[in-house]
């Protein structure tokens, strides 16, 4: 298959699975009131269509293609089928940004948790930029962002563990399982920028990836700006997966399993394994999203928590696949 | 005229173990340099630091007369294609897109078709659609080496070519550099068959711990004094009618 067309065919799946979350939900509608929506977008179910739906699908998706990209990107970079956004440590100084501003009494501020998030990944991703930039060997990154993410780790559980208020404690962990709902269209703007600046990057990057296929010192060799390409794929990764948590809180499994899906389809280029990520991952997460708000429970299942729980198996399920057919 | 290559008294330490001692080497086009040596002699550092893939701690290193590290990478790569011993790959690529890798200046249509004529070139034509992690070693091998002639570069550096080849796939690669350098490209091989280092290099440079033990013509290069002090062996180089080989055994 072209990749023009595994992305053309990507793309139609998600269209549907947008259009199927966004007409189904909690509140069942019927067929008159699916056309009252549809005519008039002010009407009751017209705002739970447009209103309320549409804009946490599309949070979904956003989200999803950004942590999509951002594991393929870092599997290439670290040539490593295991690698997802959070190796780099910046999904967990994400969370603890977000923690500290939780704890900290900032929760009521519109976007202040968002924007500590976003702070947190930054200077992490910021230091970690400054490591890839000095050392080409994936190793030294993977080291790094294990370190950060057990520092980050044992930070936010220092928040829990010094947090006088049960009810901050609740609400961090909350935020920390990952959700979208309740969201509108300022908050997708809001995350809008540092996406697609990190998407760029990434993109920008790919044909780096697709040199490190041969290693580092060939690819070093190969005329192309490896230094450059990089850093760019480091600062992508980290920006797309610091404001993926920024916005939604820690969704596992969606970075890892999105390349997974596609890379037998693009025979296991990693360059042309980024564009069908993202919308592998978008639809994923689409799909979760979905499962979480109509699975009958007493609590919505908090994504975060659906995309580890049907993630993990499907993983499993992939790599004894791989597995059976590695040779090497 | 220029030498392609010249490395000039290159001291390089890999962490505090001093690996090169003032080792020099040039090559010119047209001519197929082999660097033999015993193992940890330096000959992969020696390659590595003429390249700038590692420190120089004294010396110099210059290709086509300009310091390495005065060049881009763009700059460098249209001076010297590198063939690594490492032949690790990650991932799961087709033959052909993994030689086109040698081309990634070239659009790629142009990359692909160039991949396709060095892939015949090499023997594995009919594999272009296969996935080198599917291949056996020697296929691999084959395509990594189709991959270094993709890059059309005018210094061929190869280490290892032929490890774990056998002895066709071995003097197909030798013949395959011998005709680069016969259309003008120089080449620099290192080799463990001193045999085939006799036979197919113009020019052979014996390395030991660091230093250049001796350097010429094969039969010069490798005369039973240095087959002896460096490589430890009773023999000497005989002309057949295959070419010269080594007859030897251990001291």
């Amino acid at each position: 298959m072209s990749p023009r067309r595994l992305e053309l065919i990507l793309l139609l799946v998600l269209v549907v699975a947008a259009a199927i979350a966004v007409s189904l939900g909690e509140s069942p509608l019927n067929a008159a009131q699916y056309h009252q929506a549809l005519t008039d977008p002010a009407s009751p179910p017209g705002e739970v269509l447009w209103t309320i739906r549409l804009p946490r699908v599309l949070m979904a998706a956003l989200v999803g293609a950004g942590l999509g990209l951002a594991g393929a990107t870092m599997q290439g970079l670290l040539r490593n089928p295991l690698a997802e956004p959070g190796v780099l440590g910046v999904s967990a100084s994400a969370g603890l940004g977000a923690s500290l501003a939780i704890a900290g009494g900032l929760a009521a501020l519109p976007g202040a948790i968002e924007l500590a998030a976003l702070v947190g990944a930054l200077l992490a991703g910021g230091a970690v930029v400054g490591l890839a930039a000095r050392f080409r060997e994936p190793e030294v990154l993977i080291l790094f962002g294990v370190a950060l993410s057990a520092f980050a780790g044992a930070l936010t559980a220092l928040v829990f563990n010094l947090s006088p208020s049960p009810v901050a404690v609740a609400e961090v962990l909350a935020w920390l399982m990952g959700s979208v709902e309740n969201r509108d269209f300022t908050d997708i703007l809001r995350a809008l920028p540092p996406m697609a600046i990190g998407a760029g990057l990434c993109l920008y990057a790919a044909r780096g990836l697709r040199m490190l296929t041969l290693g580092e010192e060939a690819a070093q060799m190969s005329g192309l700006p490896m230094a450059r390409l990089r850093v760019a794929a480091v600062a992508g990764s980290a920006l797309l997966a610091g404001a993926s948590v920024a916005t939604t809180g820690v969704i596992g499994f969606v970075g890892l399993a999105a390349p997974h899906l596609v890379r037998a389809a693009v025979r296991d280029d990693p360059g042309r394994l980024l564009r069908p990520s993202a919308l592998a991952g978008a639809v994923l997460l689409v799909a979760a999203d979905l499962a979480a708000r109509v699975i009958p429970t007493e609590q919505e299942l908090k994504l975060g928590v659906v995309t580890a729980l049907f993630g993990a198996p499907v993983f499993a399920l992939l790599a004894w696949r791989a597995a059976r057919s590695w040779r090497s | 005229m220029t030498a392609a290559w010249t490395i000039e008294g290159a001291k390089v330490r890999r962490g505090k173990a001093l690996v090169l001692d003032g080792a020099s080497l040039t090559v010119a086009a047209g001519e197929v340099l082999g660097v033999v040596g015993p193992n940890g002699a330096g000959k992969t550092s020696l390659l590595r630091a003429g390249l700038g893939l590692m420190p120089l701690e004294a010396g110099s290193a210059l290709l086509a007369g300009r310091p390495v590290g005065s060049l881009n990478s763009v700059e460098r790569a249209r001076l010297v294609g590198y063939l690594p011993q490492e032949r690790r790959l990650a991932w799961n690529l087709p033959a052909r897109d993994v030689a086109a890798l040698g081309a990634p200046d070239l659009p790629s249509e142009q990359a692909l078709a160039v991949a396709r004529e060095r892939l015949e070139r090499v023997g594995v034509a009919a594999l272009a659609d296969r996935g080198v992690l599917d291949m056996s070693g020697g296929e691999r091998a084959r395509v990594l080496l189709a991959r270094l002639l993709a890059t059309r570069a005018p210094l061929l550096v190869a280490d290892e070519p032929v490890a774990g080849l056998d002895p066709d796939a071995q003097l197909l690669t030798l013949d395959l550099l011998r005709a680069e350098a016969a259309a003008g490209a120089a080449v620099v091989v290192t080799l463990h068959d001193l045999g085939l280092a006799a036979r197919t290099c113009d020019r052979v440079l014996v390395l030991d711990r660091g230093l250049v033990a001796s350097q010429g013509a094969p039969v010069e290069a490798l005369s039973p004094g240095v087959l002896a002090s460096v490589f430890r062996l009773d023999g000497a180089l005989i002309d057949t009618p295959a070419g010269l080989v080594v007859a030897a055994r251990r001291r």
